[in-house]
């Protein structure tokens, strides 16, 4: 189900634990099987679940408690846009506004052509660059204006 | 205008040399020179204890609870694994610190860890990195090999003989896993819900081993205090609140952004560094330390210099020292509506009083904010955080219920306007 590379990416990630304390790695093999396959679908979990030799049940508990796991399918461009406070003073709510009707959608949908999905965050920890979005998660995109979210949306195929 | 800014940097001193965040740059302005000085010297893990505490640092993380005094509860004779973890789960919003330090001056918190893992004999740290800054938790890792190519880090260091490892472990987006507990039950691979107390982490911690839990910049002080000594640290800032703080200055300032200065400057010195209030407008209010701290009003807050002792005798906290700054044309009831909404989505859902009362909270600020409020509200409001205050596992339900009280508080004739007139008094 999982690529050998994302296998061999989740044993690096294992090694940071005690060798009793496999468990650990669970958050990272989670984020590396989305990473790869674009979603945590139940089969995914149970595939991970196995992997790690922990029962499914405890892997989806940790799948549905943080908020960046996607447990259905996403875009292939998920753009998570800080609304809290701070970002709201500086603007959030403006580049909501164009987010959406840019990509004709509300928050928590996705694009009929699944370019893109939309969401809201929290706090992401860099509200001085506000306001901020993060691309699939991992990239942060700062400082932005209403011309430079044409310019990444454009960019974003 | 230039604004002199003092030459008291702890932690973000980097900023202005080319390659900040490199070894080289690090180790050139006298970089891992105190660990080597205590391996070397084999100093006695008391005498690095005694100069934290006299250095008056207390953590940067929220809380402010004395370091040195953290540090000599882990118990010394123990026999078996010992943990030391950094806490760079920055979540509260208004504070973007921790990422700056990972940015710019990686080294120092290796350091810092290294001199912690020492002086409390452990054998492995971890360092817990925001879900949402997954470009920091790679760079953070990159300065790790860096580290141990360079010997400072896993078996036998610089020669020692002392084998010590540092790892970083990234969430994924939960906020309850910046209380402490919270991130050692995810770092074990479950769900961040915070632990009952007692026992503390320094008798029962991850993988249930003695554990200190320290927040990133409280750790990324100690290279410097040991460096110059707990005594100049202590003068940096003031007594009782020793050195300089990293203020992440956010909200209608013209430049928002992080600056260090000693603890004790007064906020409007603050102010004026980050250029003011945008657009020549007028303050209206400051919550001083993170969204969990009581909100002030703008001139309450002009005359409070910014240190522990001084925000807390005005009624708030100086927190994670996240200064989220509000001019004249903020609603307060669209702010807490906001703000409410953090606190229900973040609940961790596992104790009762915090579970509902942050969703009841919530839906009661948003309907006054929607014209629907009604005349009881404001004192449902507050008999509502009444009652999940102090009545928690975790300090999540008494930040929640800080901003709806505060902000009840000091701005109550702009909720019973918006109650009243179904609309908003700012601009009316
Ligand atoms: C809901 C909640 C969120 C917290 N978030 C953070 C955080 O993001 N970073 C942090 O260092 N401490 C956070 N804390 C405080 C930690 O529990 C802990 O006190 C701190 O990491 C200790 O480090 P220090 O003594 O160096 O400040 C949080 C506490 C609570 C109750
Ligand atoms: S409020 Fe948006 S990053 Fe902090």
């Amino acid at each position: 189900m999982l690529s050998q590379e994302a296998l061999a990416q989740i044993d690096q990630e294992a090694r940071k634990y005690p060798a009793e304390q496999r468990q650990s790695v669970v958050m990272s093999a989670l984020r590396i099987a989305q990473a790869e396959l674009g979603w945590l679908s139940r089969e995914t979990i149970a595939f991970v679940a196995d992997y790690l030799d922990m029962p499914a049940i405890a892997v989806y508990e940790v799948a549905t408690f943080y908020n960046m796991y996607d447990l259905e399918p996403v875009g292939r461009h998920k753009l998570t846009l800080c609304t809290n406070l701070p970002c709201q003073l500086q603007g959030a709510d403006r580049i909501a506004e164009h987010l959406k009707a840019r990509m004709g959608i509300d928050f928590n949908e996705t694009t009929a052509d699944g370019r893109f999905t939309l969401k809201e965050g929290e706090c992401m920890g860099a509200c001085g660059s506000g306001p901020l979005c993060l691309h699939n998660n991992h990239r942060m995109h700062t400082h932005l204006t209403p011309e430079s979210v044409d310019k990444l949306m454009d960019e974003l195929k | 205008m230039s604004l002199h800014i003092p030459d008291t940097q702890v932690c973000l001193w980097t900023l202005g040399h080319e390659n900040p965040s490199s070894l080289a740059t690090y180790t050139a302005h006298g970089g891992y020179e105190a660990i080597r000085k205590i391996l070397a010297e084999k100093m006695p893990a008391g005498e690095i204890i005694e100069q934290v505490k006299v250095s008056a640092l207390r953590g940067r993380g929220g809380a402010g609870f004395p370091t040195g005094l953290k540090w000599s509860f882990m118990p010394r004779d123990y026999v078996g694994d010992k943990y030391i973890v950094c806490n760079t789960d920055e979540g509260e919003p208004g504070t973007f610190k921790d990422r700056d330090i990972l940015i710019y001056n990686p080294h120092q918190l290796i350091e810092g860890m290294l001199i912690a893992g020492y002086a409390l004999g452990a054998r492995a740290g971890y360092n817990y990195i925001h879900g949402e800054i997954f470009e920091q938790y790679q760079s953070w890792e990159k300065a790790l090999e860096e580290a141990r190519a360079a010997g400072l880090l896993g078996h036998d260091i610089l020669g020692s003989g002392w084998d010590f490892d540092l790892h970083a472990h990234h969430g994924y987006g939960a906020y309850i896993c910046g209380e402490e507990t919270a991130l050692l039950e995810s770092i074990e691979g479950k769900k961040g819900q915070p632990r009952f107390k007692p026992p503390f982490p320094a008798s029962f911690g991850l993988y249930g081993k003695p554990t200190t839990i320290n927040n990133t910049e409280t750790l990324a002080s100690i290279p410097w205090i040991m460096r110059h000594g707990g005594q100049a640290f202590l003068e940096l800032g003031k007594p009782n609140n020793g050195g300089s703080k990293i203020f992440s200055i956010s909200g209608h300032v013209n430049k928002p952004g992080n600056y260090e200065i000693p603890l004790g400057t007064p906020f409007a010195t603050l102010l004026e560094m980050a250029g003011g209030v945008r657009n020549g407008h007028k303050l209206k209010a400051v919550i001083p330390g993170g969204s969990s701290a009581p909100v002030l009003p703008g001139e309450v807050m002009m005359d409070l210099t910014l240190d522990f002792d001084a925000i807390a005798k005005a009624g708030s906290m100086l927190g994670s020292g996240a200064v989220i700054v509000m001019d004249e044309t903020v609603c307060m009831v669209r702010a807490l509506e906001r703000l409410s909404y953090f606190y229900y989505e973040e609940s961790c859902g596992q104790c009762t009083p915090c579970r509902e009362g942050t969703g009841w909270m919530h839906r009661i600020v948003r309907r006054i904010e929607h014209g629907q409020g009604r005349p009881e509200d404001l004192e449902e409001l507050v008999r509502i955080g009444g009652n999940i205050a102090g009545r928690t596992i975790c300090a999540l339900g008494d930040a929640a219920v800080g901003p709806v009280v505060s902000f009840v508080r000091h701005f109550r004739a702009e909720f019973e306007y918006h109650i009243e007139n179904k609309r908003c008094l700012v601009g009316a």
